[in-house]
């Protein structure tokens, strides 16, 4: 039987970017401040665990001007995707374990 | 914040809950609107060419001049007449969006879904409570433009929980409705616009945003 914690996926190790994904998975795209929100985090800490997932190619990042506010909007890939639904698949396999 | 090694329950109640708490009420399927607009239309239609005889009952004039029963009589048809449009569009929204969200795998009633409605309901039972007021007061010639104003006050609420759209389809039918008020013997008219025209234009936009 494969080990279930080797699919558990290390950039989902903090809890805020399992947040992060959670709502990523379940609506197309969010913005910063509806993240920030759902999450209720800084600024500061929300953009840092952001990043994060961008630069690991999890989430994509939309930059555009609604008029002349900036608004900035986040998607999860593919690969994010997937890569949490295997998350997902080794946690609850970690629950029916115990 | 580390988390899984620890309590992999937790992190899924957490997940759980994050999503419930952010889904947006994406459910309402584009068809939705527009079979609904496709009724309201046909209720409008029946409405015109049958029970006001192609126009030839004057909507407010005679109506109010005349005190009983062929009066009487219209009213109740056109009152039935809206009532089966709203069912039918009721029923209609419902099963699409809920086609819509199985094939999604998704749920349809979820508590996005109810709070939706919830707050959808508040202005539309009060809208639906002050027309009837005036049809007993005999101000038929305003009903048209209540509905409308009201109908876009209940959309303009939900729009808060749901997609963007909603909230503009809500404006457009308010501003239908004052024209209606303003142009009182058109209230058909407007009306046909604002729950049959502008729902088909809704739901074609939803449909290819959202679902193609």
């Amino acid at each position: 039987m494969k080990n279930p914690i080797s699919n558990l996926q290390k950039v989902f190790e903090s809890r805020i970017r399992l947040g992060i994904m959670s709502a990523l998975m379940v609506n197309d795209t969010l913005d910063f401040n509806a993240l920030k929100d759902l999450l209720e985090l800084t600024d500061g800490n929300l953009a840092s665990h952001l990043k994060a997932l961008e630069q690991q190619a999890i989430i994509v990042v939309f930059k555009q001007f609604v008029g002349r506010k900036p608004s900035t909007t986040y998607r999860a890939t593919d690969l994010g995707k997937n890569l949490f639904r295997l998350h997902l698949a080794a946690l609850e396999e970690l629950i029916g374990n115990q | 914040m580390k988390t899984n090694s620890i309590n992999p329950k937790e992190d899924l109640q957490a997940i759980r809950e994050i999503m419930e708490r952010s889904s947006k009420f994406l459910s309402l399927s584009g068809l939705s609107g527009i079979f609904a607009g496709v009724c309201a239309l046909i209720g409008a239609a029946v409405a015109y060419f049958i029970l006001l005889d192609s126009g030839h009952v004057q909507y407010d004039e005679y109506l109010r001049s005349l005190g009983d029963s062929p009066t009487n009589d219209i009213r109740l048809n056109l009152g039935i007449d809206a009532l089966l449009v709203l069912v039918t569009a009721t029923l209609g929204a419902v099963y699409f969006s809920f086609r819509k969200a199985k094939k999604a795998g998704q749920q349809f009633w979820t508590n996005s879904t109810k709070r939706l409605v919830g707050h959808l309901l508040i202005p539309l039972v009060s809208g639906g409570i002050f027309a009837i007021i005036l049809v007993f007061r005999n101000n038929i010639e305003l009903v048209a433009s209540v509905m409308l104003i009201f109908y876009g006050l209940s959309l303009v609420n939900a729009g808060k929980f749901t997609l963007g759209e909603i909230h503009y389809l809500g404006l457009t039918e308010i501003v239908l409705g004052i024209l209606a008020g303003i142009f009182i013997n058109h209230g058909l008219l407007f009306w046909a616009l604002g729950f049959g025209l502008m729902h088909i234009i809704y739901g074609i936009v939803m449909y290819y945003r959202y679902e193609r």
